[in-house]
């Protein structure tokens, strides 16, 4: 607060003495996800004493990491103003793609190969929705099934195997671990500090932001709001393509549908960080934090005894709540009739 | 007026944000009848007083009282219910909807079943809009009107109640001097009537024309109230601000330069046809005319939003096609657009990010943005226009409207432009503020920017053009050099009425 302008320095007494419970609740409003977090993490790490244990956090993270490379890109597309629901489609075809290749062409080149395909579908997208301003709800969705059908297509149906699951370097970024840390969480980190560099600090994250926060101001700002979506389609394509590799690598074999359905968990991890839909807001450390709420909340339900599949019910509710908590947190109240 | 008990009575009203005591014990009546203005510079807590009476707000302190009665307005809907209805500074109308929808939002007349009764629905907006005496009907859409007609939907649905209290927040910010004749109607009905009128506004002439009694807030701490009868503009200046103003015109007769911009028979089908004008280099021309007259379109043109259908557009002698924004920006054209809500800021965003916004990819330290030059952009540009914020965190949304207005002004300004283009650069700005912005335009001529001003103010124009282009309906009726032109003259020349195109 040491950059407050000299005209409102008398309005900032004023300030310091209403910083009582209003300023508290605004805090605890802000910061509800980070709270909500904590409150969690101790409540299972009373229940469960292996909850926090060195081997289980890295097992989280490790398991988070795919879903966490996939929403790195799509908070792109969720503050530019749109949605990408065809993540999770697309990173079957990643994977397939990156597999079938890696027999026929070797390693080192089935992976730039395998990313220069998925590229081109986020290109592809990416003109949709920012040069034709098609709806991305709708682009998307139909490029869910739309990819889907190609995966098929591609491998005809079948699952796909490495023919020498022992003798290729290609595991590494599955399985290896570099630093004592395993290399899919090493992506991830990596990853989230490059493209969170990227979006609170270059002028290209500026310009997402100014996007999704007011495309028309943009235009007049001189923003080329089309080719600054088309980017954002393009990284999140990026993110899918580093997600199949890991996906890929990690089991060297792998069904048509090992995506499905992850598009929503990788909405619920950008959301629940705080992202709006309506685009404008949100940041890649946010995500991340997502990320983990979300992996933790599902690790900690198996841990507890309960059945995967309730999962899935429990993952809507937290997307629910959190939804309720942002906008609760914005106009100050849990209901109200007017925004 | 002692005998005759206040319709609404506010006692030591107070309401901070973060970073901001906008209201510090505010107290004032109005009697039924009266029109009452509040007045105050940009950001001295008028809105968000009107905001608390409206529900949209609840205080942090004081009491509301109603005929006595103390009262405490939990939402808008409460305010409505009580007979408090409010014209909001900033639109706030559904675009998809249609103008009727919008009038009687909430409340739409039905049929059995709940269906809606469009029938009788056209017929009541019909006769509201008959008053008002616009030129749309029920049926528009309301993202096809202007901005000056948006107010007028907006002031529609004030009229579909018996109110008590009536607030209008700078509803003639964005009309014409026809339409603000028709609004001065309205008032006088409502106050025949009874009803008691707030009336916010920074246009010393119409203060001074229809209100009865004037309060004034500075930094959020009420001054006083007087009689408008007793007052001066000089008084109420000096309640506003604290120190007297000056209004001088430094008609700084500096040479003009080059021809920094040609238009010849630019045309863009049926919004503007045949233009010719030029700017030179230190020189501020003006472009008055009724809205809807072309003026906006044309600026649209040259900042590359909107093509042309025929004609040339020359800068420095050199024809150019402008095909984007981004282009009218590179080769140094500056627009402050006239919808500052819609066109200027980014609501979200941080004041500092929203005024280096064109220049962003300018502003590199390495790969990212030099966050320090822009802070000192955003700096020099506050004190500059003296904008008040709580520092350059504050999202611009939080701003007061005239503080936001002068985000957008600071934003072009500091792109250092060739030819500077403001359409209505004063909506919404203190009498304090606007004569410095006026003073900074005529300084921008005399560094040598070449400036139009597209304006409705009529005293705005005349103050600040060396020249005048009058348009009426898509065409330049007459050009004025600010030696020959009259108030008459010019009214005649926009009206259509002029029959000498010479010049
Ligand atoms: N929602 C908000 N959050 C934070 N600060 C706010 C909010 N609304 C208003 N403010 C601050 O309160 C102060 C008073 O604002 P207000 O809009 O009432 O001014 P105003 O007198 O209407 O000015 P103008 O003439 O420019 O419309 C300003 O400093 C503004 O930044
Ligand atoms: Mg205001």
């Amino acid at each position: 607060m040491s950059d407050m302008s000299q005209n409102a320095s008398n309005l900032r007494e004023g300030m310091m003495a209403s910083m009582s419970k209003q300023q508290i609740g605004r805090v605890l409003a802000k910061q509800g996800i980070l709270i909500a977090f904590a409150v969690f993490m101790i409540a299972f790490a009373i229940a469960s004493p292996k909850f926090l244990s060195v081997d289980n956090v890295f097992s989280v993270v490790r398991s988070s990491a795919i879903i966490g490379v996939m929403a790195l890109g799509v908070t792109f597309v969720v503050i530019s103003g749109n949605l990408d629901l065809s993540v999770g489609s697309m990173m079957s075809f990643s994977t397939i793609v990156v597999l079938d290749l890696h027999d026929k062409l070797g390693p080192a080149l089935a992976i730039p190969a395998m990313f220069a395909m998925t590229m081109c579908l986020g290109a592809f997208i990416g003109f949709l929705v920012g040069y034709l301003r098609l709806n991305s709800l709708i682009v998307t969705l139909g490029m869910l099934s739309a990819i889907h059908g190609l995966t098929l297509t591609y491998s005809g149906g079948q699952n796909m195997d490495i023919a020498d699951k022992e003798g290729t370097w290609f595991s590494v970024f599955g399985q290896g671990t570099a630093l004592g840390i395993p290399v899919p969480i090493l992506i991830f980190l990596i990853l989230a500090a490059l493209l969170g560099m990227v979006l609170a600090k270059t002028p290209f994250g500026r310009k997402v932001y100014a996007v999704g926060g007011n495309g028309t101001a943009a235009t007049f700002s001189g923003i080329p709001r089309a080719r600054t979506v088309f980017y954002c389609y393009l990284i999140s394509a990026t993110c899918v393509a580093t997600a199949g590799l890991i996906q890929a690598s990690r089991s060297l074999g792998s069904q048509n549908t090992v995506g499905q359905g992850l598009e929503l968990e990788v909405l619920a991890a950008v959301i629940l960080g705080g992202a709006s839909l309506l685009g404008g807001s949100g940041t890649v450390f946010k995500t991340v934090i997502g990320v983990l709420i979300l992996g933790f909340i599902q690790n900690g339900l198996l841990l507890m005894g309960l059945q995967f599949y309730v999962q899935f019910v429990v993952t809507w509710i937290i997307i629910i709540l959190a939804v309720w908590l942002d906008i609760a947190a914005k106009r100050g109240k849990l209901w109200s009739p007017i925004a | 007026m002692t005998d005759v008990k206040p319709v609404l009575r506010l006692e030591d009203i107070v309401k901070t944000f973060p970073g901001v005591r906008a209201l510090d014990g505010v107290s004032f009546s109005v009697f039924p009848g009266e029109v009452h203005a509040l007045m105050g510079e940009n950001g001295a807590g008028k809105s968000t007083l009107m905001k608390v009476l409206g529900g949209i707000y609840q205080p942090d302190g004081g009491a509301i009282f109603m005929e006595d009665q103390q009262v405490v307005m939990a939402g808008p809907l409460e305010a409505k219910a009580k007979g408090v209805m409010f014209i909001h500074q900033e639109l706030s109308l559904a675009a998809e909807l249609s103008v009727a929808e919008n009038i009687y939002l909430g409340e739409l007349p039905r049929k059995s079943f709940g269906r809606v009764d469009w029938a009788k629905l056209t017929e009541q907006t019909d006769a509201i809009l008959k008053k008002l005496n616009v030129s749309f009907d029920a049926k528009t859409r309301v993202g096809d009107l202007s901005i000056a007609n948006q107010q007028m939907v907006e002031i529609a649905r004030a009229l579909t109640v018996d109110a008590k209290a009536v607030i209008f927040d700078e509803p003639t910010a964005s009309l014409t001097d026809a339409e603000k004749v028709v609004l001065f109607d309205v008032i006088a009905d409502l106050k025949r009537d009874g009803v008691g009128i707030i009336y916010i506004s920074h246009r010393m002439e119409e203060i001074f024309k229809i209100t009865d009694r004037i309060s004034v807030l500075r930094d959020g701490q009420y001054q006083g109230t007087v009689n408008t009868a007793d007052s001066t503009e000089e008084s109420i200046t000096q309640m506003m601000i604290g120190r007297k103003l000056d209004l001088s015109r430094n008609a700084s007769h500096h040479e003009l330069g080059d021809v920094a911009l040609e238009v010849r028979g630019l045309s863009c089908g049926k919004l503007y046809q045949d233009i010719n004008f030029e700017v030179r280099r230190g020189e501020v021309v003006g472009f008055y005319g009724l809205v809807g007259a072309g003026r906006t379109e044309i600026a649209e043109t040259l900042f590359g939003l909107r093509e042309p259908s025929a004609g040339q557009i020359l800068l420095e002698g050199e024809e150019v096609r402008i095909h984007s924004p981004a282009d009218a920006i590179s080769r140094g054209i500056s627009l402050v657009p006239e919808d500052r809500k819609g066109q200027g800021l980014v609501l979200g965003m941080n004041c500092r990010d929203n005024m280096t916004l064109p220049q962003v990819d300018d502003l590199k330290a390495g790969p990212f943005v030099a966050e320090g030059a822009e802070v000192a952009i955003f700096d020099q540009y506050r004190d500059r226009l003296d904008i008040r914020t709580p520092g350059w965190r504050a999202q611009a949304g939080n701003l007061s409207g005239g503080n936001q207005q002068k985000i957008v002004i600071g934003k072009w300004l500091s792109m250092h432009p060739n030819l500077l283009i403001v359409d209505e650069p004063t909506r919404g700005i203190d009498v304090g503020s606007k004569s410095e912005i006026h003073k900074l335009l005529r300084e921008l001529a005399a560094q040598g920017y070449a400036v139009m001003v597209i304006s409705s103010e009529m005293p705005e124009v005349l103050h600040v053009s060396d020249r005048i282009i009058a348009m009426y309906s898509g065409r330049v009726m007459r050009t004025f050099t600010s030696e020959e032109v009259t108030e008459d003259s010019l009214i005649k020349a926009i009206s259509g009425l002029s029959d000498d195109k010479a010049a």
